[in-house]
């Protein structure tokens, strides 16, 4: 589990060393550069006084530096608010509810003395073979299940996910059954082992796949562009997704979060400020999350 | 005895299958009763009469959606744009992989890595923002480069021919991160001694690179390059939708399956038609995923699927 991704190489010595150290740090750095510089230049348009974008266009350094878009956005914050209450509570509901689904159904097929478990893994995985696509699915949630415009449907479709539940199984896999029988023999449950054993030693598992779901609802937009039509359920990303596409109706979420009603706008900058705000928490926490990421896929590269 | 075999295992396992039950619903409700709406395929969908009341048509959508011509032109975007990702994606992800894995300074090898995972984090609609601002004709980025050096502008969302060479680029940037630290991952495991071995033997540090680091790396390439070729026909609909949105303009160059198939259901709210469109990618995929995964067996049969 534990990734140590550290080159196992010597130190440089003769010139094809050398050589392919210069090759490596150029090529690198390159896609590093170009991996990063589209942040900078969001970043920096959002800073750009909104005249000096229309009259030269977007700059990696302002040539004006101003403000302005982000006084608005938080002058007349309203609308951007619900937008991140929407996504911070879909995604701390979904995160634990889906961490909590999925470590259980894990554990039932990691159980070697489950005589279903293969018939129950098949059962899940074909799902991931064949699919309705995606007209019925989407008649299902909306005729059938009557979900549009609600934040269930938000939270929901993103909550179990078969790859999670495969590489939390194989995770668990790797506890010694010895743990499982004697915990039995002393007279425990099975979800009272799960609860109290399993899950403890599952910390790193469920951190990674924890972080997996929770970006995978802070980022999504898909559902809500499905089943969302009321404004105040709108998720962050498919707000920022609105706004860009229409300023009209940037304008509209202003009036109706408080601002007067012939503003002038700073368009194209405050698309830019948008997307900053709507980035901002994932890259502040990235450093931190992104060590779990790494075992997450080192994880699943190994055991498939 | 042998018949409370099953009942006794029932109670048996009673636990356990209550710990399945929420999944097994979940997969029921959203995965399994859909799948029996593929039936919408067949049919002349009215609203009273939902999936299952609404009268047969028999092959009339599928007519339709073959001689409309699109059908065509959706699946071969979707095979061609996945095949060229599947290269692209993966040779830049092995190469950034190597590199990562031969430079000597582990603080610079963080720092790359941290920057090439940055993309992976951010959802594609805002990849679609900063796709605006570099490409959008009036103030994107890539023409105030270009009239700076006096050159003309080039109207990037009104021409199609520029669409596949910048899918290419979008998906490699957004992927890259991921795939490396995958491949990465699989270089590390390597053993050690057949470097040291081959140092011995004077090899030089490229053609340690050629012969044991890429050798080494063919199984994790062949397998995960068998696994995208069972998804050539899904294509990623997230990104080609925020990119292009319903500029349509840019269809004849972009229009994968499942763009096609969204706009069918909401612009065109051609039910029959789209769920014939559905219903043939999904037969599609499953073809070639129990094509690949037959592949898989053959090469390593504990990596296949199934």
């Amino acid at each position: 589990m534990s990734a140590q991704l550290t080159s196992k190489v010597a130190k440089p010595e003769g010139s094809d060393k050398r050589l392919l150290q210069i090759i490596g740090y150029l090529f690198l750095a390159l896609i590093s550069l170009f991996c990063l510089v589209p942040f900078i230049l969001v970043l920096s348009s959002s800073l750009t006084e909104e005249s000096s974008i229309i009259e030269q266009g977007y700059q990696l350094i302002p040539a004006v530096f101003s403000l302005e878009a982000y006084k608005l956005l938080f002058e007349f914050p309203g609308q951007l608010l619900k937008a991140y209450a929407v996504t911070i509570s879909v995604t701390a509901v979904g995160t634990f509810v889906g961490l909590l689904l999925t470590s259980m159904t894990a554990y039932a097929l990691a159980r070697r003395d489950f005589k279903w478990r293969n018939k129950f893994s098949f059962f899940f995985f074909f799902t991931t073979l064949f699919s309705g696509g995606l007209v019925p699915w989407y008649l299902m949630v909306v005729n059938y299940l009557h979900l549009k415009d609600t934040l269930l449907i938000l939270v929901l479709p993103l909550l179990m996910n078969v790859f999670y539940i495969i590489v939390m199984k194989s995770f668990m896999a790797g506890i010694p059954d010895a743990i499982t029988e004697s915990a039995k023999i002393d007279g425990a449950g099975d979800f009272r082992i799960y609860l109290r054993l399993i899950l403890p030693l599952c910390k790193p598992a469920l951190a990674t796949i924890g972080l997996f779901i929770a970006l995978g609802y802070w980022n999504d937009w898909y559902n809500a562009m499905l089943f969302i039509t009321k404004q105040d359920l709108m998720p962050l990303q498919y707000y920022l997704y609105k706004m860009l596409g229409n300023m009209d109706g940037m304008r509209k979420a202003m009036i109706s979060s408080g601002a007067v009603v012939d503003l002038q706008i700073p368009t194209e900058s405050l698309k830019m400020a948008m997307t900053v705000v709507a980035i901002g928490p994932i890259l502040l926490v990235y450093p931190f999350i992104q060590r779990f990421f790494v075992q997450g896929l080192t994880v699943g590269a190994v055991k498939g | 005895m042998k018949r409370s075999g099953f009942w006794s295992d029932l109670v048996k396992y009673r636990t356990l299958l209550l710990m399945l039950l929420p999944a097994v619903l979940f997969f029921i409700v959203f995965a399994y009763i859909p799948m029996t709406g593929v039936v919408l395929a067949f049919k002349q969908y009215t609203y009273d009469g939902g999936i299952f009341g609404s009268p047969w048509n028999g092959l009339d959508n599928f007519r339709f959606f073959f001689e409309s011509g699109q059908a065509w032109q959706v699946t071969r975007n979707t095979a061609l744009y996945n095949i060229a990702f599947i290269i692209v994606n993966n040779v830049l992800q092995i190469a950034v992989a190597i590199l990562l894995f031969e430079v000597a300074n582990k603080w610079f090898r963080k720092i790359f890595q941290t920057m090439l995972f940055l993309p992976y984090f951010i959802s594609w609609v805002v990849v679609g923002a900063i796709a605006y601002n570099l490409f959008s004709y009036d103030f994107g980025m890539i023409n105030v480069v270009l009239t700076t050096f006096g050159m003309d502008k080039i109207d990037i969302y009104n021409t199609a021919e520029y669409w596949p060479v910048l899918l290419v680029i979008v998906s490699a940037w957004k992927a890259v991160g991921y795939g490396s630290i995958m491949y990465l991952a699989a270089i590390t495991g390597i053993d050690t001694e057949m470097y040291e071995a081959a140092e011995i033997d004077g090899a030089n540090v490229f053609q340690r690179i050629f012969k044991i680091t890429l050798p080494n790396l063919y199984p994790t390439i062949i397998i995960l390059v068998l696994l995208a070729i069972g998804n050539i026909f899904r294509g990623d609909f997230g990104m080609f939708y925020n990119m292009v949105g319903n500029n349509g303009l840019l269809f004849a160059n972009t229009d994968v399956i499942d763009t096609f198939v969204f706009r069918a259901l909401t612009s065109s709210n051609d039910i029959g038609m789209s769920s014939a469109a559905g219903f043939y990618q999904s037969v599609l995929g499953f073809v070639t995923i129990l094509f690949a995964n037959y592949a898989v067996r053959k090469y390593d049969k504990d990596r296949a699927l199934f």
